[in-house]
């Protein structure tokens, strides 16, 4: 029992292990910020590296606690993501106060998700959601002198609880409709009476706040534009994966019985959620809000290929985070850099950004070239997998919208790219020298974007794990 | 014996020097063509080993050659029944192809380190050689027809890299953009083709393919009555289509008219691509799926006809043309022609023996013709022009080239113990058994190609006294060495048993007797003749021919009027009637609808602005909004 619970929940405890050491020596060491990011670093490396140690399944703690190859999997994807955000918020974070706070907070999100996405139950599940949002609410007011962080961790927290509460009030209405917290005994128990689809809607309304899903994102432009970029893309990309392994497993166990209400629900919602976001991203002139937008548009096309609820489905959800992991924080990388070292943020201070920052422009391209789907980069296959998940259960309305408002994408991702390769600036954005972590991010990222589409085995590798029904 | 440890290194190793040429290439300058040589011999040395390999040490299992699937990886699974697969092949016919293109593209980097010496975009050349060498090799060694195809698109891309590497030249471009879109054309055919092939026959592998079509009779394609189109069956149209795609890029009648202007790239490249390996891929294709051809007489007919026809309109065009280049690419149209005519034959017979004919005149004609293109590139290097009618008298200036152009001459024109020689005897041998009329054909073709060959040679190195001084020798030995490697092997490949090694059934016997021979030999002499009498020595006897077959010899030296006829079908019939109303649908009706879409979505997308206030409050009021609708809609109305 003791050596299944060091080996089953290896992961989370590493975590802890880090969370502490870095308290202690936040305590008891005198450390200059640099040492202490090499060493945070080197803890993440680490970590990341533990998670590729066995994975075997089981369960603890009277099914509270539930992992399989496919929970790790997520997981070391989840830790992939994180190790890349703390490589390219170095230069924004070296001339912070509180470094050490900094890694504690976003760990401590870290194993919050941790937990949901291994959570059997749903008080675990719920304790795990709340873990990983009020740390984060922090996080965004880690630009402690700027007073729009302060109004984004303001709304963060604001809109969270309310969430929290739509949610937890959705649990409770569910648990005195089956008796049963746990979800293995819950499914049985659910018929599809008035009051289960009520008790889900509410579910889904946590979901869907969580991973910025139309009529429920409206936080989400205000929080990403206020947040410093680290804590933007760590929302972006880590939060919203670990909420969507969730919500997959959760659909596609818990609320098997009903699946035929939700296919509709999340049909409505993915139409409405890509059509919005990418009506707002048309016209974002803040590179940053422009990104959050961008990425409400992502989620429709998720929502999209959840609704096939087929195995190749939930491959294509965890195939598309990973690449979205790396599309996304290799643009962020970017975007962090020229933040952080020029302040400034606009879409058209990117004007003639090739001029002077060739590597950094290529690098911005491609991961735009695969946030947009354009092949062979990794997006095109994410996205075509995604649709082809949604097109299995035949209904074509979804993907031929979908299909155009790639069209629609194809046009605010390229407005961009032209801004950086092709119009002229009188003051454009000067020389930046790329310290040499980011260097390592923006790497892992444009490799990533290069090779996860183009070798087939990591989606193999995906599909084998998957499940579906 | 496992292939799979070094066979795909083969193909590697040139996209390992196209990809280091092309990023880093600026900074390397001469030393670009070194390692890019230097990773090729690596390349044709494997090459070699393999053959030795398969050929002499394991691929012989109970007397023949069995095709080896050395390689297998899925690429892209869509599903379970549906996935992407790239592979690697190893049967007698890749074997040998892998011999040749890696064997004469060697030679022809190795000729370009002179050649191109002194280029302002020498890496660039390389690196696109390196591509081109890449995908011709991903080509032959493809285990299924959408990987042919993935390597065959690559090929054109590369091919019309090279063709139009002297960007500056306006012929050079509208020859790359000719090659390009005629070849495009025929992939058109091609892809429809494979995906008949690939819908019915349930599958993209060859082996699969050609084992479900061949051993069962009752696969879709083969029964006529039920499915079929315009009353053919759907074989026949695959086939058919199939072998478009091999026509456009082998330049058969009538979608030649690219090779000849493809000329104008380097002549090295000439050499590689338009000699002995991407111009031979049709031949390379239709073998490659020759079982399935074997089941449709009627389509091996269309081929026989279509290269017969090639190789002899061919021929007689080159008898009037002046440009060396030229000259040699109509001569490599019908000598292609004749390797199409003679896999066609065994339409007409139980006999394959035209098979292996086909493909030994493929190996053969490899040799011979690369080197045909390097001397003339040699002759084109000393007195910078392709006209031979200001040429003349060059074999005391450039004597190594006059003796292996001698040899190569000989060898095309199928004079003993000559290459061409064997490998014509013995498609000769197949058409005599198969077809006579082709056979009469076939020995005209031969003389017209011994009159031609020799009338370039004459011209070049005999007629008058050289009007050049020997300024600057006959090139460096990087020149001078592929040219006499070339000639050795143009000398002695003739002697390889061939069909003992590559036949359609495993191997075979084909002893070609010795009086069969005289007819085509005294053929070839007589063209020799002939060319001798014209233009051994400077006299006005050519023009007196001309004059007195005036209309005859215009027509010719038009070509035909093929391009006039294309240009007037293009510029006339589809610009003015299909092209300009398009155009106009396109900038009124489509962009008109576009350019409104484009409008109502930013309307659109202003209008919906005030939705995002920035305050959280409104926020609140529309998530508990949604919810109530959400649940409102699922509880009441479903």
């Amino acid at each position: 029992m003791l050596s299944d619970f060091f080996i089953l929940m290896k992961q989370e405890l590493v975590i802890m292990v880090i969370i502490f050491v870095l308290l202690l020596l936040k305590i008891g060491a005198d450390m200059s910020n640099e040492k202490m990011m090499n060493l945070a670093n080197g803890l993440l490396l680490l970590n990341l590296a533990a998670g590729f140690t066995g994975n075997q399944p089981g369960v603890l703690f009277n099914e509270m606690y539930v992992t399989n190859p496919l929970i790790v999997l997520e997981k070391n994807i989840l830790n992939l993501g994180t190790l890349i955000i703390s490589l390219q918020s170095f230069s924004w974070l070296k001339k912070h106060d509180h470094v050490p706070e900094f890694y504690v907070l976003l760990l401590c999100t870290l194993l919050g998700m941790f937990f949901m996405i291994s959570s059997g139950n749903l008080i675990l599940f719920y304790i795990g959601l709340e873990l990983s949002s009020i740390p984060l609410a922090t996080m965004a007011n880690f630009d402690l002198a700027a007073k729009r962080s302060s109004e984004a961790a303001m709304k963060f927290i604001m809109s969270s609880a309310f969430a929290s509460g739509l949610l937890l009030f959705g649990i409770s209405l569910l648990y005195g409709a089956t008796g049963t917290l746990t979800f293995s005994e819950m499914t049985a128990l659910i018929t599809g009476s008035p009051l289960h689809i009520f008790a889900f809607v509410l579910l889904l309304a946590g979901f869907a706040f969580k991973i910025s899903v139309v009529p429920f994102h409206l936080w989400t432009a205000d929080v990403y534009e206020g947040a410093p970029v680290a804590v933007t893309s760590w929302l972006s990309v880590v939060s919203k994966g670990s909420v969507l392994f969730v919500f997959v497993s959760v659909l596609y166990t818990v609320f098997k019985p009903i699946a035929g209400n939700w296919y509709n629900m999340l049909f409505l919602l993915s139409v409405v959620t890509i059509l919005i976001g990418n009506l707002f991203a048309i016209r974002q002139n803040n590179i940053k809000r422009f990104l959050a937008f961008s990425s409400i548009a992502q989620i429709g096309f998720i929502l999209v290929g959840i609704t096939g609820s087929s195995q190749v489905s939930s491959a294509s959800v965890v195939y598309f985070v990973l690449i979205y992991v790396f599309s996304n924080l290799a643009a962020f990388g970017v975007v962090a850099l020229v933040s952080a070292v020029t302040g400034r943020e606009q879409v058209s201070d990117y004007k003639g950004f090739y001029k002077t920052n060739p590597v950094l422009s290529w690098v911005l391209t491609i991961a735009l070239f695969s946030l947009a789907g354009v092949p062979p980069t990794a997006g095109f296959f994410g996205k075509f997998f995604l649709l082809m998940a949604g097109a299995g259960k035949g209904n074509y309305i979804p993907i031929t919208i979908a299909a155009l408002n790639m069209i629609l994408s194809f046009y605010y991702y390229l407005r961009i790219v032209k801004a950086v390769f092709m119009d002229a600036n009188e003051q454009p954005i000067e020389r930046l020298t790329i310290p040499a972590y980011s260097k390592l991010a923006m790497f892992i990222c444009v490799a990533g974007i290069l090779i996860t589409g183009l070798a087939g085995f990591v989606y193999d590798y995906i599909y084998a794990l998957s499940f579906g029904f | 014996m496992n292939y799979s440890s070094y066979i795909t290194l083969i193909p590697l190793l040139p996209l390992a020097g196209f990809i280091i040429l092309g990023l880093f290439g600026k900074s390397l300058t001469r030393s670009a063509g070194i390692l890019g040589t230097f990773l090729l011999l690596v390349s044709t040395v494997l090459a070699f080993y393999t053959a030795y390999n398969y050929f002499f040490v394991s691929g012989k299992i109970n007397g023949i050659y069995p095709p080896v699937t050395a390689l297998h990886y899925t690429w892209l699974s869509f599903s379970p029944g549906l996935s992407i697969d790239m592979g690697v092949l190893v049967d007698p016919a890749s074997v040998m192809m892998l011999v040749v293109v890696t064997f004469i593209s060697l030679m022809v980097h190795l000729f370009s380190l002179g050649y191109m010496k002194g280029e302002d975009r020498f890496a660039t050349y390389y690196a696109f050689l390196g591509l081109f060498t890449f995908s011709m090799l991903g080509l032959v060694l493809s285990t299924n027809l959408l990987q042919i195809y993935i390597f065959w698109e690559l090929v054109g891309v590369s091919s019309f890299l090279l063709i139009g590497f002297y960007y500056d030249r306006p012929a050079a471009v509208a020859a790359a953009k000719k090659a390009f879109i005629v070849t495009r054309f025929a992939d058109l055919g091609f892809l429809i083709g494979i995906l008949i092939l690939a819908y019915y026959g349930g599958t993209l592998d060859f082996n699969m393919l050609i084992y479900r079509l061949t051993a069962t009779n009752l696969s879709p394609l083969t029964q006529t009555p039920q499915i079929g189109f315009m009353g053919i069956s759907l074989l026949t149209w695959a086939l058919v289509l199939v072998f478009i795609g091999g026509a456009g890029k082998s330049a058969m009648f009538p979608l030649h008219i690219w090779l000849p202007d493809a000329m104008e790239g380097p002549t090295p490249v000439s050499a590689l691509i338009h000699a002995a390996t991407m111009v031979v891929a049709g031949v390379y294709l239709v073998a490659r799926l020759y079982p399935v051809y074997l089941l449709d007489e009627a389509v091996l007919q269309i081929i026989t006809w279509v290269g017969a026809l090639s190789a002899l309109l061919a021929a007689i065009i080159a008898c009037t043309q002046t440009d060396i280049k030229r000259v040699l690419a109509y001569s490599t149209i019908s000598q292609i022609g004749y390797m199409l005519f003679a896999l066609g034959l065994s339409g007409y017979g139980d006999t394959a023996t035209g098979y292996s004919a086909s493909l030994f005149h493929l190996f053969t004609h490899a040799f011979f013709k690369s080197l045909l293109f390097l001397g003339a590139g040699a002759v084109i290097h000393f007195v910078h022009t392709n006209e031979i009618r200001e040429m003349g008298g060059l074999r005391k200036l450039m004597p190594l080239t006059h003796i292996t152009f001698l040899i190569a001459c000989l060898a095309i024109a199928g004079i003993p113990p000559f290459a061409g020689f064997f490998s014509k005897e013995e498609i000769l041998l197949a058409a005599w058994e198969n077809n006579r009329f082709g056979y009469i054909l076939g020995l005209v073709t031969s003389g017209l190609t011994a009159y031609y060959m020799f009338r370039l040679y004459f011209r070049i190195f005999w007629n008058r006294t050289p009007s050049y001084s020997n300024h600057h020798g006959e090139g460096s030995w990087t020149m001078k060495g592929p040219l006499l490697v070339l000639a050795a092997a143009a000398i002695t490949v003739g002697f390889i048993p061939f069909p003992h090694f590559v036949a359609v059934n495993g191997q075979e016997e084909i002893t070609v007797p010795l009086r069969f021979s005289i007819a085509p030999v005294a053929v070839a002499i007589a063209g020799i003749t002939i060319a001798y009498v014209l233009y051994f020595k400077n006299n006005p006897l050519p023009r007196k021919w001309a004059l007195a077959f005036r209309g005859m010899y215009k027509l010719v030296r038009h070509k035909f009027y093929f391009d006039e006829l294309y240009l007037f079908i293009t510029k006339k019939i589809v610009f003015n009637g299909i092209a300009k109303p398009a155009a106009w649908i396109d900038r009124h009706l489509v962009d008109g609808f576009m350019n409104g879409a484009g409008w109502a979505t930013t309307r659109l997308s202003e209008s919906i602005k005030a939705l995002q206030s920035g305050s959280v409050q409104n926020y609140m009021l529309y998530v508990f909004g949604s919810i109530i609708a959400l649940a409102a809609v699922f509880i009441y109305w479903t």
